[in-house]
């Protein structure tokens, strides 16, 4: 659809996207070029390395890094199994209560869902005696990317003809027969789309996390957070854009898998 | 048992265990006394309801809500004309719009450290112009209420770009034909004709940057240094430094109401449409 008998001042509507282009991307470049600057002010000196190699002398970094990758992986597992298996029910049947609850979670802002799980788990802790650690973030993390796993699943759902299932039931097939072989390879694409973002959400997650981790789990995004607060540092930037890369790769992943 | 009942029985437990069950926790601790050492106590009290309303606190409500209105305007100012862009373009729209994403899919904190690595003293804003000798002493553009709003609007700009642009794609060309043939300027038919008929994306791309905007934790803290506090600094501080968990759970329970009652029209159309 064009819009041709439209005209506005077209040069200045173009103008006008490039600078915002610019003013959303421009920052994250040159927190990314300054990452391989060999001075540690930001006065360009030459190129260097030497910041991303600091990210692997940094023990905190280090240990941070592999805590944010075990919580992500099995929060992932855990939200996308029950994400993926809510939305197939909600696609059966509706349910209001469940279907408000996931908006309600979408909407309660970060520092709610931090406190209040925290309250949970205290109180929880009293009978049973446990602590914070990895456990509780992982089980918050899965907690609120459920609802981001049952939109995008959902949305692949739309795209499922539910006389597939009848017909394969019309033809002797089981209720879980149907559902394995028929609805489910069809979702695959939204699954793996869904598992994609709940992992990118628990990898950037610091304001939940920052409440339920116990001392012996900082994650990386609580260590960057650390190093921030302190003031700003190369080594920040450089692990700022292997992060962002990563990111990148996975979301060009997620695309292409979509698309299929 | 049916086949689906099973498939909903983990989102049921879900729902109990680690949602209900803490906003239930959390709404009763709202309603008791704070201990002598940071614990929580009976008797059942209103006393922290009754502690909202002492000014200190109001002003917080006050500056959240004004910072979010603020954040959702500046929104709403930068992402129009983009989405206005997008929507005529020719070619390459994919592209845009990717493009528009894109930082969206980048970590939070890492877009929010982007403005704390450009606006601090010795920051590339600063460093440059004062090379450049225009200024002397660095400014102080970090640690203000301006780097917050700023740091918002940057965060939360896709939210209000998406929602616009849909409702420009679906607009019948042939209404600004109209407007053109009735003699209507290009100015007085984007004032009198798109931006009414645009109304449906303003609303929900405000909804989508005001609600993370009153609640909003992160970018006060980091680009307001602790000096700005909004509602998510007062109830983080609240849990942790002050240790007054009573009064911390009245601020969350008065912050969800809040967001809640602002997102009620949206979320009954909303969850209706996309489940």
């Amino acid at each position: 659809m064009s819009m041709r008998r439209f005209t506005m001042p077209r040069p200045w509507l173009g103008l006008y996207a490039l600078a915002f282009f610019a003013f959303l991307h421009l920052p994250l470049i040159t927190l990314a070029a300054f990452s391989f600057n060999s001075s540690r002010f930001t006065v360009w000196e030459h190129f260097s390395l030497s910041w991303y190699g600091a990210i692997f002398r940094d023990p905190q970094l280090l240990e941070g890094l592999w805590n944010s990758t075990v919580i992500a992986l099995a929060a992932t597992a855990f939200s996308t199994a029950i994400g993926t298996m809510c939305a197939y029910g909600l696609w059966k049947r509706r349910s209001r209560v469940i279907t408000g609850a996931l908006y309600l979670s979408l909407v309660t802002p970060e520092i709610v869902t931090g406190i209040s799980l925290l309250a949970l788990f205290q109180w929880a802790f009293r009978w049973l005696g446990w602590q914070l650690g990895l456990y509780t973030v992982i089980l918050a993390h899965g907690a609120f990317s459920i609802a981001y796993v049952v939109i995008v699943v959902a949305a692949r759902l739309r795209t499922v003809s539910p006389q597939l299932e009848e017909a394969a039931m019309d033809l002797g097939a089981t209720e879980w027969q149907a559902f394995l072989h028929v609805t489910l390879p069809a979702l695959v694409p939204g699954i793996v789309a869904a598992a994609l973002l709940a992992l990118t959400v628990s990898f950037d997650d610091y304001v939940i996390t920052s409440m339920v981790a116990g001392v012996d789990s900082q994650t990386l995004p609580m260590v960057i957070y650390a190093m921030a607060r302190r003031g700003a540092s190369p080594v920040i930037n450089a692990i700022s854009a292997l992060i962002t890369a990563v990111f990148g790769i996975l979301i060009l992943i997620s695309e292409r898998v979509r698309e299929a | 048992m049916k086949l689906r009942s099973w498939f909903l029985l983990p989102a049921w437990l879900w729902l109990a265990a680690l949602f209900a069950a803490p906003l239930a926790i959390v709404l009763s601790y709202s309603f008791l006394s704070r201990g002598a050492f940071g614990g929580i106590e009976f008797p059942w009290t209103w006393e922290s309801y009754q502690r909202l309303f002492d000014p200190l606190y109001l002003a917080i409500f006050f500056r959240s809500a004004v910072m979010a209105a603020a954040a959702t305007l500046g929104c709403l100012l930068l992402a129009f004309p983009a989405a206005l862009f997008i929507s005529r373009a020719r070619r390459r729209k994919y592209l845009y719009l990717q493009l528009v994403l894109l930082p969206f899919w980048t970590s939070f904190l890492v877009r929010t450290y982007a403005w704390l690595f450009l606006l601090r003293d010795t920051g590339l804003i600063n460093t440059v112009l004062q090379s450049a000798g225009i200024i002397h002493r660095p400014l102080p553009l970090l640690y203000n209420s301006g780097a917050v709003l700023l740091g918002l609007v940057y965060g939360y700009l896709p939210f209000m770009v998406l929602p616009i642009y849909a409702t420009l794609e679906r607009l019948d060309p042939a209404l600004l034909e109209a407007a053109a043939d009735l003699g209507a300027r290009p100015w007085a038919a984007l004032f009198r004709v798109v931006v009414p008929l645009s109304r449906p994306g303003i609303a929900a791309g405000s909804i989508l940057v005001f609600i993370p905007c009153l609640g909003a934790y992160l970018t006060p803290d980091l680009l307001g240094g602790g000096r700005i506090v909004l509602v998510g600094n007062l109830v983080q501080n609240q849990f942790t430094t002050a240790r007054d968990w009573p009064f911390g759970s009245a601020v969350s329970i008065l912050l969800m109401a809040l967001v809640t009652l602002a997102a009620w029209r949206y979320l009954r159309r909303e969850a209706g449409d996309l489940l």
